[in-house]
């Protein structure tokens, strides 16, 4: 199967680091022997996390890895919300303006970001460090208005003055 | 790679569930934020349960487990509310064949947020609950499906993991009995769906996470085609304390056919959002006091009890409402997650139920056309609604396309998407004839 999907593949497969293909197996092994693709959302996570985005290329040597088709691979970087299939900011922030968010000015927060960026929801900053999007529930309903930065971080209380600290703070973190 | 410094933006859940506003709480007790670690949770009499399952001397037999969870009168605390003893007797316990037993922490439902702070304030209870069920159903390999939102928590659990691995709580002969159990977490990456339970055994195969056809269930057919139970990171939670205390203690914290205490997530216009563990049959007026209040020291409107699946329910009715599944399912919803979206009342119902509409449209897999073509038809009828554009006859189509969606369905999402539409239509049927009729909104101001 693998060198048939290979060779059906659009893309070449990139070559992966050893780093990331241990990152890779440390999640294969979760799963019986013969599952290898279980470990497909994590390992298009660990990819979207030090590339900031799923490419072709990345998705076929996941593909070739797992032993999966390319297609398979595809399938699920275009279900999941949060794989991102073009590349984005270098910093993506996703605000939740599901109704209980947007009970507690969640829908607020998005547009003063939006705003603040001089973006349109789903937009990036020409400068490349901003990428700002509306999401659905985050399961942090209490802490609204609530974002996610880059996937992995969650920040709570989100008023205007603490979006504003907030920008300055990854600002000044991307020198 | 490296993370960033948020921590100053970070919430450090002291509104959320350090905030000493529980009644009796049996799975949020003692925890302060830094004790989530295996040392702690032993301190506080953790995996007490398990050694006492799994005694070589006097220990329990898995049905003695099973009938221990039977009595409790513990129901599923994902939603559902199913009978969780008569869950696990599902299992084909004496088919030589590997069984599978998987937690649902996919946390995504609108309001709630409770697994999240059981997860990463306390995991180990989760854990000690899920080598307990494993026993009782013979199942030796577990994941816990964590919401890929709350990456973070998903790598404090795994850390939780390894330290239970050293401590011999996981792995083979646990604790030197002939009981064997592998658990690993499994993270999500934004898909609603996969909190379904089909939906979520799917993406744990690495595939697109679009629910099953049931029958057959899980039971019978499940991870990888193999006998598989999935119950909720709360009910996992539940289970140390009904070991340690005996099941009918348990039912008797709670009310009869809603054993225990629940964890209700009060969010929306509330003086102080947060998680409440309070016991199963507390008055809503209670639980609200606890939450302090209507934000504002508003009036309160409305509420949706259960998550944003539920209907919603009227203010005046709610206040007689004790919170139970029993209680609410008389009222007209569904306890559901316990999650409680309290509105107060300057809230405008049409634009409420537009957000909630396009979510279902949003995260619909797609699979079943009433639910992928229904749910894209509600949105777009309450948005025009909204916007002024509402025609005379919309009312009638809502009723319409939401009773052709339910019941027709694969899985519950369908259903989820119609209960809005029409707890909505039950009791605010008049503001959305306003909205057709004025084209514009009924209520003074939406802030």
């Amino acid at each position: 199967m693998n060198s048939s999907a290979a060779s059906q593949a659009s893309a070449p497969a990139m070559e992966l680091s050893a780093a990331t293909l241990a990152r890779f197996d440390k999640e294969v092994a979760k799963y019986p022997a013969d599952q290898r693709q279980s470990a497909v959302m994590a390992c298009l996570a660990i990819v979207q996390q030090e590339q900031g985005w799923v490419s072709a290329q990345a998705e076929e040597a996941i593909a070739r890895h797992l032993g999966m088709a390319p297609i398979a691979v595809r399938e699920v970087t275009t279900f999941y919300n949060m794989y991102n299939q073009q590349p984005v900011g270098k910093f993506k922030l996703n605000v939740c303006t599901n109704l209980p968010c947007q009970l507690r000015d969640g829908q607020k927060a998005l547009e003063h970001l939006c705003k603040k960026l001089g973006i349109e929801d789903g937009g990036t900053t020409p400068d490349g460090l901003f990428t700002v999007a509306k999401c659905e529930c985050l399961g942090a309903c209490a802490d609204a208005p609530v974002m996610l930065v880059n996937d992995r971080q969650m920040v709570s209380y989100m008023s205007n003055e603490r979006l504003d600290d907030l920008v300055d703070t990854l600002k000044a973190q991307a020198k | 790679m490296q993370m960033l410094d948020l921590s100053k933006f970070q919430a450090q859940g002291l509104e959320t569930c350090f905030h000493d506003r529980h009644i009796n709480p049996q799975i949020y007790a003692g925890l302060n934020g830094s004790n989530w670690r295996l040392k702690d949770y032993e301190a506080r009499g953790g995996y007490q349960a398990l050694r006492k399952v799994l005694a070589a001397e006097g220990g329990m037999t898995p049905d003695q487990v099973i009938a221990e969870v039977k009595a409790s009168g513990l129901r599923g605390r994902g939603g559902a509310g199913f009978p969780t003893g008569l869950k696990w007797s599902f299992m084909p316990r004496a088919v030589p064949v590997q069984k599978y037993l998987v937690c649902n922490s996919d946390e995504g439902e609108p309001g709630t947020c409770k697994d999240r702070d059981i997860l990463r304030y306390n995991p180990h209870i989760v854990i000690e609950g899920m080598i307990i069920a494993a026993y009782a159903m013979g199942a030796t390999v577990g994941y816990n499906y964590i919401h890929g939102e709350i990456f973070e928590v998903y790598d404090r659990f795994e850390e939780a993991l390894e330290e239970a691995r050293a401590a011999g709580y996981l792995g083979d002969r646990i604790l030197g009995s002939n009981h064997s159990f592998q658990l690993h977490a499994h993270h999500g990456f934004g898909a609603y769906i996969c909190g379904e339970e089909t939906g979520l055994l799917e993406s744990i195969e690495g595939k697109k996470g679009q629910p099953r056809f049931k029958p057959p269930f899980p039971a019978s057919f499940g991870l990888y085609g193999k006998p598989t139970t999935i119950n909720n990171t709360e009910t996992f939670g539940a289970v140390p304390w009904i070991i340690n205390n005996g099941g009918p203690a348990y039912l008797e914290c709670g009310k009869p056919n809603n054993g225990g205490t629940k964890i209700f997530s009060m969010v929306g216009d509330v003086q102080r959002p947060g998680n409440y563990e309070v016991p199963m049959g507390t008055p809503f007026a209670k639980l609200l006091e606890l939450a302090g209040g209507v934000k504002g020291g508003k009036g309160l409107k409305a509420v949706i009890p259960g998550g944003s699946s539920s209907p919603v329910l009227p203010g005046a009715v709610m206040m007689d409402c004790t919170m139970d599944y029993d209680s609410i399912s008389k009222a007209g919803s569904m306890l559901g997650s316990g999650a409680v979206i309290v509105m107060d009342d300057t809230r405008c119902m049409v634009k409420s139920l537009l957000r909630l509409s396009y979510f279902y449209s949003h995260e619909s897999c797609g699979q079943c056309t009433p639910c992928r073509e229904g749910t894209g038809w509600l949105w777009r009828l309450v948005h025009r609604i909204e916007h002024g554009q509402g025609k005379a006859e919309d009312l009638a189509l809502l009723d319409n396309v939401a009773e052709n969606i339910m019941g027709r369905t694969i899985c519950a999402l369908g259903d989820a998407a119609a209960m809005p539409v029409r707890g909505m239509l039950k009791h605010f049927r008049d503001e959305f004839a306003y909205h057709v009729e004025h084209k514009t909104c009924m209520v003074p101001a939406y802030v």
